[in-house]
């Protein structure tokens, strides 16, 4: 009795589990923890569901989860876009399976029930037995709140949330930077990597704002490409920064040079562009837009975190999925352009495969490390996490936010602040 | 008829790559392919235009050298931790023969152990040959993991 009281004590010490500079080890490996942030963060804010493109059409549809609620991602015949609990009202059975397709309507495998793409109840066999029960307007698939920004679609479970915008604040700014990389189309998800590490969520979450483990981590790729972009990587004695963007989002600036991709079209073009850049001339593409086409290729310079889930991450989404408080799914969407030119998206696609997911020659190492974190915060008995990298170099932003060096980890503090204040709130 | 000559030759060809990869003869394995060949690890398995959709893996001559180079030079933590992997190859099947190429399908069996734990991930394996007057050529090789568009976790290794 008195053991459990105690481990219900430290369940809810939130307030000394976060320190300013350090947090307790428990919260990768406590399983109390894992159940509660589901609930007190993935159930209470705006989670990323997908982009509009991957919706493109009337009848297209994404599966997604939020903590771990399956939901579906629709457009129906007035091109509305839906977020829909993925369970029959009737006795729950999922009525859509696998990533992404088309589909006229969803279908519970159960019992028949069949649910329009805007979630309503269409129909249902042997509907006589309802007679005098309920209507079937009383029981379309759930619908869930959302609101997008530049695409990105984010829905919630807190009815009375804050608007998006409002939630992402001084993120939009760099979301708006980062949509720029398809060359002047419209931003299209290409397909995605998924794959899942042995470790908590917040490992992968921090990551996103870790410069600090690229050189070490990652020389293996960095010995792959050419010495010019291996220079380019060799970032962190560079201009770059870590931002604190508020409500836990953070950016960390890498490659100050890559922040806007529609400036300085007159820049030499990289060797390792030199190639994709005859070609785009030869396919009849003038000067200016094969340099846009270009200099967009790479990807942005910098990884927006924005909290919980998704990260805005050079030229990729990074998003995840807790699924218990050891383990964690990742999803690594590869970008191109709508329309854009075959050379450029095919530059995009394997720029993606040789670093990002679970093949590549970055994410594996990334893993490894993920997964040795995991197991060496279970030894020792009262241990903590350090986040005080650059604490006594911190300065004010242009946007008057707080900032560190680019291998500072200002980022994490924002995020573990913000985890503090929704674990309390 | 099965052409049982040929059935062998494909089948010699194929355990002996196997065992190269198994037994880290990357070198030797670089020099079983032709300048063009490409080697693809899908994510759709009935996906068959790889260049223009996202793979795990789609490497052309040079991507294949440099993920040998990473394989061997020491500098990735994740692919000392695969110690050793363990593959069948089993199944054949002459899909196509020409004058210059023939086609064969195979189902593979690797295992891996990571940090002790032994994983299994099966797949069906399809490949281009070159005939050529000593043998073969590999002019694509396409593994087509069974789980591939579920999720996998982290493959530090050529499968």
């Amino acid at each position: 009795m008195t053991e459990q009281i105690s481990i219900k004590t430290v369940v809810a010490d939130y307030e000394n589990l976060i320190q300013p500079d350090k947090v307790h080890t428990s919260l990768y490996s406590n399983p109390e923890v894992f159940e509660e942030e589901l609930d007190k963060i993935f159930n209470s804010t705006w989670v990323w569901v997908g982009h509009t493109s991957e919706v493109p059409e009337v009848g297209s549809y994404k599966t997604a989860m939020i903590g771990r609620h399956s939901v579906i991602v629709t457009r129906d015949r007035k091109k509305n876009i839906h977020v829909l609990l993925n369970r029959c009202r009737h006795r729950a059975a999922t009525v859509c399976e696998g990533k992404k397709g088309k589909t006229k309507s969803f279908m519970c495998p159960y019992h028949g029930w069949g649910y329009s793409l805007d979630g309503a109840l269409r129909a249902l066999p042997k509907p006589e037995e309802y007679d005098g029960v309920f209507d079937k307007a009383d029981y379309p698939l759930i619908s869930l709140r959302y609101e997008t920004y530049q695409g990105l679609i984010f829905a919630t479970f807190k009815e009375d949330i804050e608007p998006l915008e409002d939630f992402l604040g001084g993120a939009k700014k760099w979301i708006d930077l980062f949509v720029k990389q398809s060359g002047g189309y419209p931003l299209k998800v290409l397909g995605d990597h998924r794959f899942r590490f042995p470790g908590n969520w917040k490992i992968q979450l921090e990551n996103t704002t870790d410069a600090y483990h690229f050189p070490v981590v990652h020389k293996s790729f960095v010995s792959s490409v050419d010495d010019q972009t291996a220079e380019v990587f060799d970032f962190l004695d560079g201009e770059g920064f870590v931002e604190d963007l508020g409500n836990g989002h953070s950016v960390m600036v890498m490659i100050p040079e890559l922040v806007d991709l529609e400036a300085d079209l007159d820049a030499p073009i990289p060797d390792r562009f030199k190639d994709l850049a005859a070609e785009l001339a030869a396919e009849g593409h003038s000067d200016q837009e094969v340099r846009r086409l270009v200099r967009a290729v790479g990807g942005s310079g910098f990884n927006l975190n924005l909290f919980p889930n998704v990260a805005c991450s050079m030229a990729f989404f990074r998003t995840l999925v807790p699924v218990s408080v050891n383990e964690t799914e990742i999803h690594h969407v590869a970008l191109g352009g709508e329309g854009a030119p075959t050379a450029f998206n095919q530059m995009r696609l394997r720029l993606h495969e040789h670093f990002q997911g679970p093949m590549g020659f970055g994410t594996p190492d990334d893993a490894e490390a993920w997964e040795r974190v995991q197991k060496g915060s279970h030894a020792g008995k009262d241990e903590w996490i350090l986040l005080n990298r650059g604490q006594e170099n911190q300065k004010t932003s242009v946007d008057g936010n707080v900032a560190g060096a680019v291998c500072s980890e200002v980022g994490m503090r924002a995020a573990y602040q913000m985890w503090k204040r929704m674990m309390t709130a | 008829m099965i052409d049982l000559n040929l059935l062998n030759q494909v089948t010699a060809f194929i355990s002996q790559e196997a065992d190269m990869l198994d037994f880290e003869e990357f070198e030797q394995w670089l020099d079983l392919w032709t300048d063009t060949g490409v080697y693809v690890v899908p994510i759709d398995t009935k996906e068959t235009d790889f260049a223009n959709t996202l793979n795990y893996a789609y490497d052309k001559a040079e991507m294949r050298k440099l993920r040998v180079a990473r394989l061997i030079n020491g500098e990735a933590v994740s692919t000392d931790t695969t110690e050793k992997t363990v593959r069948s190859v089993s199944r054949f099947r002459i899909l196509d023969s020409g004058e210059r190429y023939v086609s064969v399908r195979c189902a593979m069996y690797l295992s891996e152990c990571r940090h002790g734990n032994v994983k299994t991930y099966p797949a069906d394996v399809t490949y281009k040959l070159l005939k050529t007057d000593d043998g073969f050529q590999i002019e694509e090789k396409v593994v087509r993991l069974q789980n591939s568009d579920a999720y996998l976790t982290s493959i530090g290794y050529i499968l």
